[in-house]
């Protein structure tokens, strides 16, 4: 089974913002990588933003989730940024030996929107 | 009668179920808060947790069902939290290279033995091949 619609995604201009505040269970993950790259279509968006601010809990599990969407969004040729990691997260994932290939990162939102902004321009 | 010099002793116990994929998230809220209660920083809070996240998620993917045991633990001066998960599943084959990390018989990360025991102070496995694993981990509260 699999969910849609849990996770909304907002469009700002030619970029996607989606906030992950909910626990990506496998049928909500699956819906969530389905409706950001059908939006990525739809909205011919150029870039995502996937705010992860409200995570206090990074697992290999979610982190493959995350990296995951970022590659398949690659492949339409959009860039992924995740924004919002929080200190210990960060830390946590590193000392557990994780690799998170296929996203950018920034600090917060402004910072993102700034990052997708010179990815662009090159 | 021999008393060990690093006898840990449990200050609360409970046991809690694991059999679905929402049991992740609950086992991992019960043992977050725990670490709240006994103060500790955010840091040694995370690492826990996700290791709690890890191991949880590994009985339910890999044994289908089990329990997780939550206990507060003292040991001279120190406070900490140990959880031990318990399954009745289909053991690991290969302790070692489970446990060197990315290697996985779900095609996932494989890092969640081995990312786990580097969160954690303590670190023990005992696993048979039809008769399922047990996997303890001791977090202490930084002085
Ligand atoms: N509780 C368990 N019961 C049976 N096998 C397990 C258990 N936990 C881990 N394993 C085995 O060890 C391997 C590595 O586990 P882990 O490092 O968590 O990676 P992953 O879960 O991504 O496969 C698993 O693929 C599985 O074969
Ligand atoms: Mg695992």
């Amino acid at each position: 089974m699999t969910i849609h619609g849990v996770i909304p995604i907002l469009r700002m201009g030619d970029i996607l913002l989606t906030t992950v505040h909910i626990e990506l269970h496998d049928a909500v993950a699956e819906g969530f990588q389905a409706d950001v790259l059908t939006a990525i279509e739809q909205r011919r968006a150029r870039g995502l933003i996937v705010d992860i601010s409200g995570l206090d809990v990074v697992d290999s599990y979610v982190a493959r989730i995350l990296a995951e969407t970022g590659r398949m969004a690659l492949l339409m040729g959009t860039q992924t940024v995740l924004v919002g990691m929080r200190p210990e997260v960060a830390a946590t994932l590193v000392r557990m030996g994780y690799r998170m290939e296929g996203v950018y990162a920034a600090l917060d939102l402004d910072e993102g929107l700034a990052l997708l902004r010179r990815l662009g321009r090159r | 009668m021999n008393v060990e010099p690093d006898a840990v002793e449990s200050l609360s116990r409970r046991e809690m179920p694991i059999g679905s994929e929402d049991d992740v998230v609950v086992v991992r809220r019960a043992v977050r808060a725990l670490a709240q209660k006994r103060g500790f920083n955010a840091f040694a809070s995370a690492a826990l947790t996700t290791a709690t996240s890890e191991l949880t998620r590994n009985v339910w993917v890999h044994a289908r069902k089990g329990i997780a045991i939550l206990e507060e633990v003292a040991d001279g001066g120190r406070i900490g939290v140990r959880v031990t998960f318990e399954d009745e599943g289909p053991g690991i084959v290969d302790l070692e290279r489970a446990l060197a990390g990315g290697f996985s018989t779900a095609r996932t990360m494989g890092l969640g033995l081995s990312g786990s025991r580097r969160l954690v102070d303590a670190f023990r496995i005992d696993s048979a091949v039809g008769r399922g694993t047990t996997v303890e981990i001791v977090k202490w509260k930084e002085p």
